[in-house]
């Protein structure tokens, strides 16, 4: 799995590439805390280079979410999902939990 | 220990429609990524199509994740024996671990509806094996320790 993130003025943009599993899953977790813990909660998960994701990581997107969204503060959105990851977020109930977009400027816009 | 798993690309086109591997794996979430590949060489060989490949290693992981976290308790305590077989019509995956016995009933199923303050995401492992998989079956005995028997049809189940 490969990781870059770049910041922009109103939001902040995490790109990942390869597989999410347990292990990679981690890490994916220790990026987004970065953000947070800089006090940054507008946030864009660019998912167009995902090929897997298991459990592991639906559980950092949801834990990332609740600490972006308390206080109304800011939100986690997805943008780019393969039909293939998207269908995984589908059977978890993830569609009323998070904003989806077709492409990452759309996404970034969107704060 | 078989070797089959290192056959080339593409040899499988030559077996009969009966293969059967095992491999054993160390408890590890850096398996996971071999687990994929041993796991994608099987489906491929039975002949699964892409959405029920990716099902199948979705499944595998979830089950080598619960295998760790809660059979052993943690990394490194211990192997996980992955065995797979084809036939005509189907995968199997078995998959065996001696760790705590582990009881399905014990696992509430996950609150797909429920409000985000309320998610705690816990569960989708065992749901995600449920839902991509035509059979999920555990079973325990001291001697044996877990065994999880997963299958997959070739035609997709309804």
């Amino acid at each position: 799995m490969e990781l870059t993130t770049e910041r922009f003025k109103r939001c902040d943009l995490i790109e990942v590439t390869g597989r999410i599993d347990s292990l990679t899953a981690a890490q994916l977790e220790e990026a987004f805390r970065a953000i947070t813990e800089n006090g940054r909660f507008r946030i864009v998960f660019d998912m167009s280079g995902v090929q897997f994701v298991s459990s592991a990581a639906l559980r950092v997107l949801i834990d990332t979410q609740k600490t972006c969204k308390r206080w109304n503060r800011g939100e986690l959105v997805l943008a780019s999902v393969p039909q293939r990851i998207y269908e995984s977020l589908d059977l978890a109930g993830f569609m009323p939990l998070f904003k989806f977009f077709d492409d990452v400027v759309e996404a970034v816009g969107s704060f | 220990m078989p070797s089959a798993g290192h056959l080339p690309v593409g040899l499988h086109l030559t077996l009969p429609m009966d293969t059967k591997q095992t491999l054993v794996f160390p408890g590890r979430f850096d398996s996971l990524a071999a687990i994929r590949e041993f796991i994608t060489r099987a489906a491929e060989a039975a002949g699964l199509d892409e959405r029920a490949i990716y099902a199948v290693q979705m499944a595998v992981d979830e089950a080598c994740t619960n295998i760790i976290e809660h059979a052993y308790g943690g990394e490194g305590r211990g192997d996980i024996e992955i065995t797979w077989r084809t036939s005509t019509d189907r995968l199997t995956v078995i998959l065996r671990d001696y760790g705590r016995p582990f009881d399905p009933t014990g696992v509430p199923p996950p609150d797909l509806r429920a409000s985000l303050e309320d998610r705690n995401a816990r569960g989708l492992g065992l749901y995600f094996m449920r839902r991509l998989m035509d059979e999920v079956e555990f079973e325990f005995t001291p001697d044996s320790g877990n065994v999880l028997t997963m299958v997959k049809y070739k035609e997709a189940a309804p």
